[in-house]
């Protein structure tokens, strides 16, 4: 069996206040392993240790207790640093350099020729779409410029695991759509991803596995083809006439979700009421505009597991 | 070759900063002052010019060293780059030396730039002694071991704690002496013992100070100038040991 790329065991972390008066353990026995190749991604509420996590991975902050793994080895190690690449949330780089400098910079602490620099400078600057702005100072980048010469930076070096904090905020859409086509590829060329986001619709739209950190653990975790349900859980009805109210069937199984002019859309729970709601309509001289299944999202399994606390 | 990348960068960050050319114009203007001030003494007019002019290379080079340095490392960490940094494969020891030496680097052009204008002062007036470069060698090594003190203190606390316990070592450092006299005053009980201790404990800055021998025409032998830069370099050490165990061992939040 080949040996997981990253393995984390009963890791904690507790931070302490001022003269230690007060302290709050963020993390309580984290497990977690990836495998190679894989897509994870680390969702969890504002607070609930995501970055903490990260930042143990990176050792960047110590754990109290608990064991790290990458490729094998105690993650303290310094060579094996030169096979991750690491995108820290809402990054802020050295302002006075323009981003090719900064980028050859790092080339150097990876300890690649000035050729070698200049190359993968080009390359990653290439693929983050900031060629055209990579002789301007960092000062005068936006946020979403920061964000994609930080992950230039994360992959500089062809890492063979990308840690990634919350990559997607501070995007505009197509930033975001580029950085799910990066994250794709890396996992097209066979490397190892682990994320954490806020925004679930990337997370489904890119993550093999998702674990939800819930209480300081890995609450649920799996496949979102195994942790998804495909059945159908409910439809959502569109249709132009009377208001929802005067229309809807005794025991009504569903709601009114929203109304715009003279168009109601209604959320429905089983298909027997989907009839019933049909021809309703009709009776009252309505008219069908559209009915879309709706199965389960990552959303609604993360907000029912978080909810579930 | 890691640590030189770091020390590079940390050079180019404060010569692209404008504050480092404010302080350098203020110490060329103080050493071109020094002529105006010895206009208004009688007689001891080379005296002042080399006095003034050495304490202003002094002063300004302190001020660098600290203003500077407390900031270095706590705006690595305040602003978050550090964490890109340290994910790369270095080690946290390399970051610390990478970070003195850029600065070290820093003052050493400043010390250069203020040597000449005050050297092209002192051959104007015909008053050109080299024993001057003795002291103003020594000043350079004052500004390395308080540059490590600055980093250390910057390594776990912040800009304004730094840089007001720097200042206290700095004058501690320059006054170290007066505990030698204390303990002759104290004839009875432990308080000679503590203060030949805490004379033995605390540097020595007053060691690596000639300026008033050289300006007074003084001769400074080189084996003082080698024993008390050997000195100055091994207190360096042992406080940027201190500032690597420090940091060593950090929690980035």
């Amino acid at each position: 069996m080949p040996e997981p790329v990253l393995e984390i065991e009963g890791l904690r972390k507790t931070y302490k206040g001022h003269l230690s008066l007060t302290s709050r353990e963020v993390i309580r026995g984290l497990d977690l392993k990836l495998e190679a190749g894989e897509v994870f991604g680390l969702l969890g509420q504002n607070g609930a240790g995501k970055t903490t996590t990260i930042k143990m991975i990176l050792a960047l902050i110590f754990p109290d207790a608990g064991k790290i793994r990458i490729f094998g080895q105690d993650h303290l190690g310094v060579k094996l640093r030169s096979k991750l690449g690491f995108l820290p949330e809402n990054p802020w780089f050295y302002e006075y350099l323009t981003g090719r400098e900064f980028l050859k910079f790092y080339g150097q602490l990876f300890g690649y020729s000035r050729e070698e620099r200049n190359r993968r400078a080009g390359e990653t600057l290439e693929k983050v779409g900031m060629s055209t702005r990579a002789d301007m100072p960092l000062r005068k980048y936006s946020k979403g410029m920061l964000q994609r010469i930080g992950m230039a930076q994360a992959l500089l070096n062809d890492p063979e695991l990308v840690i990634l904090d919350e990559p997607m905020s501070g995007l505009d859409p197509i930033g975001r759509r580029e950085f799910r086509d990066i994250i794709l590829d890396l996992k097209a060329r066979g490397r190892t991803v682990f994320f954490s986001s806020h925004i679930l619709s990337d997370a489904e739209a890119i993550c093999d596995r998702v674990g939800i950190l819930k209480e300081g653990r890995i609450g649920l975790s799996g496949r979102l083809s195994d942790l998804l349900s495909p059945a159908v859980g409910s439809w959502e009805l569109t249709y132009a006439g009377p208001a929802f109210d005067k229309l809807a069937p005794a025991g009504f199984q569903g709601g009114l979700i929203s109304v715009r002019g003279p168009e109601s859309l209604v959320r429905v729970d089983t298909e027997a009421d989907l009839a019933r709601l049909l021809d309703a309509v009709r009776a009252h001289g309505g008219s069908l505009i559209s009915v879309a299944a709706r199965r389960e999202t990552l959303e609604d399994l993360y907000v029912r597991e978080v909810a579930a606390r | 070759m890691k640590t030189i990348a770091i020390a590079t960068n940390t050079f180019r960050e404060a010569i692209r900063d404008r504050i480092l050319y404010l302080i350098l114009v203020f110490a060329i203007l103080m050493i071109g002052s020094s002529r105006l001030l010895s206009l208004l003494t009688v007689g001891s007019e080379e005296k002042i010019v080399k006095d003034i002019g050495l304490a202003s290379i002094s002063l300004f080079g302190v001020a660098t060293a600290i203003f500077v340095g407390v900031g270095l490392v706590f705006k690595e960490i305040e602003k978050r780059t550090v964490y890109t940094l340290v994910a790369k494969p270095i080690r946290r020891s390399q970051f610390i030396l990478g970070k003195y030496l850029g600065l070290v680097l820093v003052l050493a052009v400043n010390v250069a730039v203020m040597t000449c204008f005050f050297y092209a002062l002192l051959l104007a007036k015909g008053w050109m002694d080299f024993a001057i470069t003795r002291a103003i060698v020594l000043i350079f090594v004052e500004l390395m071991l308080v540059t490590a003190i600055a980093i250390l203190f910057s390594a776990f606390s912040t800009p304004i704690l730094s840089s007001l316990f720097t200042v206290t070592f700095y004058l501690i450092g320059h006054l170290s002496w007066g505990l030698l006299l204390l303990a002759e005053k104290l004839a009875d009980g432990p308080g000679p013992a503590i203060c030949r201790a805490l004379y033995r404990i605390l540097p020595n800055l007053d060691a690596l100070n000639v300026k008033g021998m050289v300006v007074q025409g003084v001769e400074v032998p080189m084996t003082q100038v080698f024993y008390a830069s050997l000195y100055g370099v091994s207190c360096t050490t042992i406080v940027l040991g201190l500032a690597v165990l420090v940091f060593r061992k950090r929690d980035f939040l």
